[in-house]
């Protein structure tokens, strides 16, 4: 399984020289093995994929947790979208009012885009996904809601030897005395339980999440003791606020590297990553 | 064991915030979590009983109408919503742990999830309006 990490800033792009290292790109991830490839979310990060030679691509699936501007903001310059006949999978999370299309449709119509979700010449086939299990080529998939304001799920993909989870934006301490410390009481620890990898949301200091909380985001403490609970292997701090620059990022690091006594191994995602599962 | 759906984690986190006694039920009635106002009414802390199976817990507090007589199960709030997936409110009194007969109140709602599944219930004591 490969992992290419495309967009890891949380909440608008922030590039610039402060933020080059971590990268400023919104929400998005590449998940490939074999011939099958996943995208997970479709931020600004999405871009990347427009470099790829899609000549020869019969299918294209998109799997978004949610859906706020920083995860569907590139789908409206999406490459894939604009082929004819390609065919185009779009997963999203169910919601009890608005089916997706129409909820895709209002960032995907004027006057915020021009171009109509209906009139794309792609082939585009939307999923409707909750707590759910379905498989995408090499790749069984599970989706589950995770603590978020509006509907918002967190994926698990398991290939032939190695399991993803890839959760950028929940809130599992939402609540007086923080995360329960039993994990049946988890959100998102069935999907995150052993993974090889978790991609997490890690977007605030202890400090800021105190003045952030129901804002659908972690502290670093938080995913540290996410991760702990679910016992994966390695965990990728990702959702960067975008206040944050390279170098407080890096302070903040050190300083949960400095008083770690977890296990697992951990680091702070950043854009352009590629990582390698066997 | 799995850990429970975000609806049923929900309900618990904002019952930790709550100061009215709140008691909430899978769907056949077990009880799963109470917060600390409950406390009181059971007698026990949610962390030294744990879980409580519904015939554990459906009988402490013997429930009665204004003349004394017992109120029978599927006349309560809880068990109803438990049956028909509804809300119910309903005055009564109850016997408490310290032995005093109290004037209470009792709503129930379902937990239905996203997916329209039925997930468990919810029950909040209140003290009877005109006590």
């Amino acid at each position: 399984m490969k992992i290419n990490l495309w967009g890891v800033r949380g909440s608008i792009p922030t590039t610039g020289p402060d933020t080059s290292f971590y990268g400023g790109q919104t929400s998005c991830t590449l998940v490939s093995e074999g011939d099958t490839s996943i995208v997970l979310d479709a931020g600004s990060g999405i871009q990347r994929f427009n470099g790829i030679d899609i000549t020869d691509l019969k299918r294209v699936d998109v799997l978004l947790t949610h859906l706020h501007m920083d995860h569907i903001q590139g789908l409206g310059f999406f490459k894939p979208f604009f082929v004819p006949g390609l065919e185009v999978h779009i997963w999203g999370p169910a919601s009890t009012t608005h089916n997706l299309r129409s909820r895709l449709g209002r960032y995907l119509s004027p006057p915020l885009f021009p171009v109509l979700l209906r009139d794309l010449p792609c082939k585009l086939k939307l999923h409707e996904i909750g707590n759910s299990e379905f498989t995408i080529g090499n790749f069984k998939i599970k989706s589950e809601y995770v603590i978020h304001p509006g509907p918002t799920l967190g994926f698990r993909l398991q290939g032939q030897n190695s399991s993803f989870t890839y959760i950028p934006d929940h809130e599992p301490a939402l609540g007086r005395n923080g995360m329960i410390p039993d994990a049946k009481w988890i959100s998102g620890f069935n999907i995150a339980s052993s993974a090889d990898i978790l991609y997490h949301d890690g977007q605030y200091s202890v400090e800021e999440y105190n003045s952030k909380k129901g804002w659908g985001h972690s502290s670093l403490d938080d995913v540290m003791l996410f991760a702990a609970s679910a016992k994966v292997k390695r965990l990728l701090i990702a959702h960067h606020d975008p206040s944050h620059s390279d170098s407080q990022l890096g302070k903040m690091f050190a300083a949960i590297k400095r008083n770690n006594t977890y296990k697992f191994s951990f680091e702070m995602a950043k854009e352009g990553m590629e990582l390698d599962l066997p | 064991m799995p850990a429970y759906e975000i609806e049923i984690i929900l309900n618990r986190q904002l019952a930790e915030c709550l100061s009215i006694p709140v008691f909430i039920t899978d769907t056949i009635g077990n009880l799963i979590f109470y917060n600390e106002p409950a406390e009181d009414l059971l007698g026990k802390s949610f962390n030294e009983t744990g879980e409580v199976p519904v015939e554990v817990w459906s009988t402490i507090f013997e429930p009665m109408d204004e003349s004394s007589k017992r109120i029978p199960p599927e006349d309560l709030p809880l068990v109803k919503t438990l049956k028909e997936c509804y809300p119910y409110h309903k005055t009564f009194w109850i016997k408490s742990l310290r032995g005093k007969i109290e004037k209470i109140s009792l709503t129930s709602y379902p937990i239905i999830a996203r997916e329209n599944k039925f997930l468990g219930a919810v029950a909040i004591f209140w003290k009877a309006k005109d006590e």
